[in-house]
């Protein structure tokens, strides 16, 4: 089973509409809250008329600053609890920091009266100049996060220089699903039904901002219609709903507009990176200088961490990474899919593209010379590394060999054709983690722990880990995630909680069966008193003597005649930060991207028409979901180097494509044929199945790759992403 | 959205009489009807559009596609898009209006989307979709956002000081090469309005967009009988492959023989503040030879009068080379 193609056992549920999501969620005498948004960008709010709002029909009430219960804010995070990236609490001060802050929020019996009461709050403000510039400027000197060698004299020295800027824009999760919140009081006690990655953060910093015990806090995120990072932690509105729930008295569900979606609950900022790489004739790199800003506001220091991957990918002997924040009014950044080493790595490999086009030399063939032989940062070995066997199996499946590296050289029906490759890494990790099973007499199973299921397949792969541990089939097998009443679980980002809860989850299955298997050999009535547990097996849900595997006994009546409800295991998996194995190891993932475009120089018309992506993340315990995952990123990663830019507006302040029709992001039509391969190589460090998560990597490089495909085919070369027809006309 | 009161109308004359009452047929109207609602019920979700009154149209007798005594097409105002992109003899004899139905919006739109309504859809003007924003359109007097603002996507000709956005729909690019005809019913009778007068110049009232008065209904639209000889393409040049209004859009009809241009109708989308009919480059492209040469001349003359806006400079640019690389599809010069 493990390595089979099992379908999501949550689908059902989905294509037939019972899975409840967030807003979903009804309760009885529940109120809609709608916030009011600010509409400037910087400034002070002087006053907030509600009057008429409040007389508009079905109108509860209208917060602001003053009339809601203030919250406190949550102390600095441990470890991954506590985090949030916008820190200030709703209505904490008068001051307005970016656009589409929320000032106020009117609640009322529908969503539409709400929605009419919010539109109806007069709020009159004195505004400062903002600035939503496009141009990055450093708050402070840049600080150096990675060094060796001295890199600026290898540069100047060497025979082969690149020296370029290359900028991400501002991007939008927009997951399909709006953020929302339920909250519903009962006494001191809040439920929040949440549109969460990482409920147990979820409660922890609710707690510490509603001023109640822990205890007192319950999160539940059944299902997700996506986060992509942007519901990792937690955002203003969660906190509003909550604390105005808590003073009607009622619950109160409150959906975040799509327009908030822009402006509320985190992007990924702005970057702007100087990458310089210097190297001999023959290939080999002598420097890399990665200097990088990433926009970030006004209070929050989110920092992208764009230098992730530089100091290891490639060998190179000297080598610096700077960064420092960027300013703006603008709502705070969060992680988005791949963060760091999405935007990070569209610099490297542009540049280590930029360099093969300098040096005349395939680009696969530059990489191969400075694969290195351990992680030149921590002196460390990887855990597993397989990224020369990514490019080579890569280029065989793209028919890499056929290329001709002329620009514009590559013609089929009557277009230009365009190729381009580029390498990719992202961290593996494991977080600490806690599962228990329970094995009952009706034959099933229940897995419980409070990680999430994103949409990743997390509910099957952890059926299919229990079902290897215990015997039990999957389709008796109850998963229970998304919920704080369970033993506490990892947060669903970062590509970790597949590594991290399996240990954890099969653990729990194997205490389970060791509770049962004692059962069965000891106590008045067990069916194989005096034997040993060791001796016995528990085998299609029958117990029996390995020795004797044909004389078995039905679990149910083990657990019968012990008068026991169930068996029960936990277990736990503990984090790789300070643990042993990142002492001894550096553990990342690893892979090629290929990407083909189409050109149309007679309308500057430019297609995607092909991708092949090789994956080297360890095992894959259920590959349909994980090629899911690698299709789905790379459908993003076209959105990324093609389409996708929230534009602010200069005067306003304000993203002004803030909807999903002037947003552009890729549909099925600018999907191409994707081709996805995973290597398979255990990585026997980070768990005992050897799987690392694929949530994330199959957005690294791929932005890269595309753009190297579309100067191979028109000559031009885009260092500002999204590519536009703009920049395509001067081809 | 406001509240408002729905009415189903019964026939056409409720409808109007309804109607009639408005102050306004344009930007403002208390009084709208309601056919598919995809540009309506959205603008009214944005509070753009505040009637207090909604005429329920989709039941009236609109929706039939007729051949007309002269050979030419009675389109009823109600017909959806999807119906009218597929028929037999629009796909036959006018494959330039199917062609640019197809490559609008989406496939649901499309199902629900009437020809009326999508003779009279809105700007795209993303200022013009938010209160928070000084919009001449929405709010006379208010400023024009856009031209100091973000108008990559707005128009490069017939725009004013006032107001600088396009008309985005692409049915109406095909229409306006086909020199359509609109039929309207209103309270003082029945009247026929050549395509090219239907929609208006911004000039100093950008919240006049046509010239429909308070009770007016588009009852169908009128193709002449279709040219023998001729072929017609339509072209749409967008960033993503589908999904997305046009940043440069071409219709073109052409009849050739003997090697020249016999007959030219070109119109473009995505480029001016009303269905753009490009006559003098019409007027070079009749009798001239077909090649290369004749084709980007005429096209420089379509865009002669192009004033670019600080974003969408590259437009200029972009409608030539739609425009040329339609005609080539049309004469066969291009197959892709
Ligand atoms: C996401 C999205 C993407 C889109 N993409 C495209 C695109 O790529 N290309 C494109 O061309 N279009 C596009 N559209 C626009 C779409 O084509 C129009 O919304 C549609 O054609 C409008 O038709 P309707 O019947 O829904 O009009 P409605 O919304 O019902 O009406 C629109 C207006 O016309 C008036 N009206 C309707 N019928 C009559 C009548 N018979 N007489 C008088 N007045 C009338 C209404 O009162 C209203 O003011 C898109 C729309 C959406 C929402
Ligand atoms: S271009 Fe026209 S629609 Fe857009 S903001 Fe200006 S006036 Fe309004």
């Amino acid at each position: 089973m493990l390595g089979g193609k099992l379908p999501r056992i949550d689908g059902p549920l989905k294509v037939s509409g019972r899975a409840v999501y967030t807003s979903d969620v009804s309760l009885a005498g529940m109120l809609y809250a709608v916030p009011v948004r600010s509409t400037i960008a910087k400034g002070r709010i002087v006053s907030i008329d509600a009057a008429a709002a409040r007389k508009l029909p079905g109108v509860r009430a209208v917060y602001y600053r003053g009339n809601l219960k203030p919250f406190f804010r949550s102390a600095p995070p441990q470890g991954f609890s506590g985090l949030i990236d916008e820190k200030r609490p709703p209505f904490e001060d008068d001051e307005v920091r970016y656009y589409g802050q929320y000032v106020a929020v009117a609640v009322a019996q529908t969503m539409e009266q709400a929605t009419a009461a919010a539109a109806a709050v007069r709020v009159r403000y004195t505004t400062d100049a903002h600035n939503v510039d496009r141009h990055l400027v450093a708050a402070k000197p840049l600080e150096t996060e990675s060094q060796r060698g001295d890199a600026d004299a290898a540069f100047k020295s060497a025979p082969v220089q690149v020296d370029q800027t290359y900028v991400t824009p501002d991007e939008v999760h927009n997951p399909i699903e709006l953020h929302a919140t339920v909250a519903a009081w009962d006494g001191d006690s809040v439920t929040l039904y949440e549109t969460s990655q990482a409920v147990m953060n979820h409660r922890e910093v609710l707690r510490q901002m509603l001023g109640v015990p822990k205890e007192n806090v319950r999160v539940v995120s059944h299902f997700l219609g996506s986060g992509f990072g942007g519901k990792l932690w937690p955002w203003t509105h969660s906190i509003l709903a909550a604390g105005v729930a808590r003073e009607v008295g009622v619950p109160v569900k409150l959906v975040v507009t799509r327009q908030s979606m822009f402006e509320a609950v985190g992007h990924r900022p702005r970057t702007q990176q100087r990458f310089r790489i210097g190297a001999s004739r023959d290939g080999t790199l002598q420097s890399i200088h990665h200097e990088y800003l990433n926009q970030t506001s006004v209070l929050d220091d989110y920092k992208e961490e764009c230098g992730e991957s530089t100091p290891f990918l490639y060998s190179v002997p000297n080598l610096r990474v700077a960064s420092a924040l960027s300013r703006a009014n603008v709502g705070t950044p969060t992680a988005m899919r791949g963060p760091g080493a999405v935007p990070g790595l569209f610099a490297m490999e542009s540049a280590m593209d930029e360099l093969a086009i300098a040096l005349k030399m395939d680009p696969i063939e530059l990489r191969r010379r400075n694969e290195p032989k351990l992680d030149e940062s921590s002196k460390l070995p990887f855990s597993s590394r397989h990224l020369l066997e990514c490019m080579q199996v890569g280029a065989e499946k793209f028919g890499w060999a056929r290329r001709d590296p002329r620009v514009g050289a590559m013609k089929r029906d009557g277009l230009t054709v365009g190729w381009g490759m580029a390498a990719c890494a992202w961290g593996a990790m494991r977080d600490n983690a806690q599962a228990s099973v329970e094995i009952r007499r009706d034959g099933t199973a229940q897995v419980k722990t409070a990680t999430q299921d994103i949409g990743t397949g997390t509910y099957t792969v952890l059926a299919i880990v229990t079902s290897e541990a215990t015997g039990i089939p999957v389709d008796r097998i109850d998963v229970q995630l998304g919920d704080t009443a369970l033993p506490p679980g990892p947060i669903s980002g970062g590509s970790w909680a597949t590594a991290s809860v399996i240990p954890a989850v099969s653990s729990a299955a194997r205490a389970a069966v060791q509770a049962l298997l004692g059962m069965a050999t000891s106590g008045p009535s067990a069916p194989f008193k005096g034997a040993k547990p060791d001796d016995l097996q528990l085998v299609n849900g029958r117990v029996s003597r390995k020795s004797d595997p044909s004389a078995g006994v039905p679990l149910g009546d083990v657990l019968a005649r012990a008068n026991v409800r169930a068996a029960t295991g936990s277990g736990q998996s503990s984090t790789t930060i300070g643990g042993e194995e990142s002492r001894k190891y550096s553990l990342h993932s690893f892979g090629a991207q290929f990407a083909e475009v189409t050109w149309q120089p007679e309308t500057a018309r430019l297609r995607v028409s092909r991708f092949v992506s090789v994956i080297d993340a360890g095992r894959m315990i259920n590959p349909k979901p994980a090629r899911n995952q690698i299709e789905g990123a790379v459908v993003m990663g076209i959105g990324m180097a093609l389409f996708e830019e929230a534009r602010y507006d200069k005067r306003y302040g304000a993203p002004i494509n803030s909807n999903l029709a002037d947003y552009i992001v890729s549909t099925n039509a600018d999907a191409p044929p994707i081709d996805v391969t995973f290597l398979d190589y255990p990585d026997k460090v980070l768990n005992e199945l050897g799987a690392r998560g694929v949530g994330e990597i199959g957005l690294a490089g791929t932005a890269a790759a595309i753009t190297a495909a579309v100067h191979h085919a028109t000559g031009v070369r885009v260092r500002e992403l999204p590519v536009r027809i703009e920049d395509l006309l001067r081809a | 959205m406001e509240r408002f009161q729905f009415t189903k109308a019964h026939s056409v004359s409720e409808a109007i009489g309804i109607a009639a009452q408005s102050t306004t047929a344009q930007q403002g109207a208390p009084v709208r009807f309601l056919a598919g609602g995809t540009t309506l019920v959205d603008l009214m979700k944005l509070n753009v559009e505040r009637p207090t009154r909604l005429v329920d149209i989709n039941h009236l007798e609109l929706n039939k596609i007729e051949r007309t005594s002269d050979g030419g097409l009675r389109i009823g105002a109600l017909v959806r898009n999807a119906t009218l992109a597929h028929d037999e003899a629009v796909v036959r004899d006018y494959r330039v209006l199917s062609e640019a139905l197809l490559s609008g919006a989406s496939a649901q739109l499309r199902n629900v989307a009437t020809t009326g309504g999508n003779l009279l859809q809105r700007t795209r003007c993303m200022y013009f979709r938010d209160t928070a924003m000084a919009c001449n359109k929405r709010e006379p007097g208010s400023g024009c956002s856009a031209i100091a603002g973000e108008n990559r996507a707005l128009a490069i000709l017939g725009t004013s000081p006032q107001c600088i956005a396009t008309n985005p729909s692409d049915m109406n690019v095909a229409l306006a090469a086909l020199e359509a005809t609109v039929h309207v019913q209103g309270a003082r009778g029945t009247r026929a309005i050549a395509f090219q007068d239907f929609h208006l110049l911004p000039g100093d009232t950008p919240h006049r967009e046509t010239a429909l008065e308070p009770g007016d209904l588009v009852t169908h639209v009128t193709l002449p009988p279709p040219r023998a000889g001729a072929t017609s393409r339509y072209l749409k040049l967008r960033d993503r492959a589908s999904y997305e209004f046009a940043l440069a859009s071409a219709a073109v009809v052409v009849e050739v023989a003997g090697g020249r241009f016999r007959y030219a109708r070109l119109a473009m989308g995505g480029v001016g503040t009303k269905p753009w009919r490009m006559t003098a480059a019409e007027q070079a492209l009749t009798g001239a030879a077909v090649d290369e040469g004749t084709i980007k001349q005429a096209a420089a003359l379509a865009l002669r009068d192009a004033r670019p806006q600080s974003e969408n400079g590259f437009k200029v640019e972009l409608a030539q080379r739609c425009l040329t690389h339609a005609l080539r599809l049309a004469t066969g010069m291009a197959t892709v």
